[in-house]
């Protein structure tokens, strides 16, 4: 399987002192739905950067599809789209410009440039908009922009950095099946986001940057299966005094007729619902406390603290 | 990229800067022309009429080519220093850098943008002033050659000035405190021969006062200085420039952490 990414040692420390990357390695494979999560200010966005030409690594390789970005920047660069945190477009510019010219960097005629814009244009739903300066979009339209601006070229890996930030949750989800879809077309996606809930429905592989460190690099459902208490909120149909006695099971009241329960991996649901049930109660519904990859996430860096 | 694809990259950067100077022609080509149609009719017309002979040329035709290329000096600079500035300031110079276009290509992109804007301001200055004399051109080559020459260094000289700039008022510190009175003491209005001579020694110190001079030579074949060590001067000052610009791209100066 080729690298779309392969990263070794990659460190950077910036011109005030800080040390923002301690000597990362990180590999991608072609055709990977990829997370790369951290709290603010862990590197995850340097790391972009270094990937993306923004900034200067220290010391390291950085190699795009087998390019080396130190000795073959032009090849690496034609390979990578790139959708940054901050919008970076001229905001005076009208929509169908910005697309029009970035492609023109990249070489492309302004025929082809004009097709291609049109074509990602019309996808992201920005079509009407196209004659529309950028500083008049919605905060969702101009995400739409920026991903529609990088995809121009056809790059054979795209990176998001936080795409979904500020977006509603409708348009979110739209998002994730557009991105869906150009994943299956065999685009590589590498996405750094605070939304864990997207990097687990989205992501195969994910890795885990804390402190310029790389803490977890793995599959996701290899993480997850890492994963051995997950806590369950039972809303019943009665309102309750005191705790119940579950057997097995550590439980907590939060307001009259409502539970939460630490259920461990091998215990299973079912005893719960035997046991409520011997006591009169009915379990109306039930739901998930947290989302489980933000669980981990959270016992993974508070580790690392 | 082959040649093809670094043309087009070329040529896009140019058609955004020259469409960003004529979407914005109120602040960019408007007032050039105002304020030397004021030049004109203050100093050439009115003021001019009592002063009399200027090297052997009435007045007005005197200071016209001084005016013309102070149009295209101000506009070449101002041009990029505020259009780079911008673009680093609103960051949308990362579309760029995360694009396969070399850095050589940028700064011409960018110089020819600013030599667009410069040329521009310098045509309409030139079509206004035959409002007000009959301009004659003594030797065409050298005209069309220093203009396009001086825009150029000018150009490279607000390249470099938006890489060093972290402000707004950076972009405005050199053009107020330097350039504005290199240009007015570079023989725009008068023939240095008017000076003293310590103070004629001291004026051969300002570069700009060659490129208004060699320009005047093209249009009146009148002189204060070498014509031929002004280009050699000019072209060495392009050389300096460039090269410096090229560096500071290389190492990311102002643009990459």
């Amino acid at each position: 399987m080729t690298l779309a990414l392969s990263i070794d040692n990659l460190r950077k420390t910036y011109d005030n002192g800080f040390e923002a990357l301690k000597g990362i390695s990180l590999e991608v494979k072609e055709g990977d739905f990829f997370a790369l999560l951290g709290p603010n200010g862990a590197g995850k966005s340097t790391t972009l950067g270094i990937v993306s030409s923004l900034v200067n690594k220290s010391d390291g390789k950085v190699r795009v599809f087998g390019h080396d970005i130190d000795t073959h920047l032009t090849s690496a660069k034609l390979c990578l789209g790139v959708v940054p945190q901050e919008f970076n477009f001229n905001p005076f510019e009208k929509v169908f410009d910005i697309v029009v010219t970035q492609a023109g960097y990249y070489g492309i005629g302004r025929k082809r440039a004009s097709e291609r814009a049109e074509f990602y244009l019309r996808k992201l739903g920005l079509w009407e908009k196209r004659d529309v300066r950028a500083r008049m979009l919605s905060g969702g339209m101009k995400r739409r922009l920026m991903i529609a601006r990088a995809l121009v070229h056809d790059p054979k890996m795209l990176i998001l950095d936080e795409p979904t930030a500020g977006v509603d949750i409708e348009l979110r989800r739209s998002m994730w099946e557009f991105l869906r879809e150009i994943n299956a077309a065999g685009t590589t996606i590498i996405l750094t986001t605070h939304y864990l809930e997207e990097a687990e429905s989205l992501c195969r592989n994910i890795a885990i940057i804390d402190h310029g460190r790389i803490i977890q690099n793995s599959t996701m459902k290899s993480l997850l299966a890492k994963l051995n208490m997950e806590t369950f909120v039972l809303d019943l149909e009665q309102d309750i005094d005191s705790v119940p006695e579950l057997d097995g099971y550590s439980v907590r009241l939060t307001d009259p007729h409502t539970l939460e329960v630490d259920v461990e991996k091998s215990k299973g649901l079912n005893p719960i619902f035997s046991q409520l049930s011997a006591m009169g109660y009915t379990v109306a519904s039930m739901r998930n406390k947290a989302n489980r990859l933000e669980e981990l996430f959270v016992s993974l860096v508070d580790k690392n603290l | 990229m082959n040649s093809q694809l670094l043309l087009t990259a070329f040529w896009t950067i140019v058609v955004k800067e020259v469409r960003r100077f004529t979407r914005i022609w109120a602040q960019t080509l408007l007032p050039p022309a105002i304020t030397m149609t004021l030049y004109f009719i203050i100093f050439g017309n009115l003021i001019g009429s009592r002063i009399g002979d200027m090297g052997g040329f009435d007045y007005m035709e005197y200071i016209v080519p001084g005016l013309i290329m102070m149009s295209v000096i101000t506009n070449s600079y101002g041009n990029v220093v505020s259009s780079f500035f911008g673009t680093k300031f609103q960051h949308n110079i990362e579309e760029l850098l995360v694009a396969p276009v070399p850095n050589w290509v940028i700064l011409a992109g960018y110089v020819i943008g600013g030599m667009a804007r410069g040329l521009a301001v310098g045509l309409i200055v030139t079509a206004l002033s035959l409002f007000f004399t009959n301009l004659q051109i003594h030797h065409l080559g050298v005209t069309v050659s220093i203009v396009l020459l001086t825009s150029t260094v000018f150009a490279l000289g607000g390249f470099i000035n938006a890489v060093f700039a972290n402000t707004f008022d950076d972009i405005s510190i050199i053009p107020t405190f330097v350039l504005t009175p290199l240009t007015y003491l570079g023989g725009v209005f008068y023939s240095i021969e008017l000076l003293p001579d310590f103070w004629q020694g001291v004026s051969q110190l300002n570069p700009i006062l060659y490129m208004v001079n060699t320009f005047r030579y093209g249009i009146l074949g009148v002189s204060d200085i070498n014509v031929g060590f002004a280009f050699a001067m000019i072209i060495g000052f392009i050389v300096v420039l460039a090269g410096f610009s090229l560096h500071l791209l290389n190492i990311g100066k102002g643009i990459r952490s």
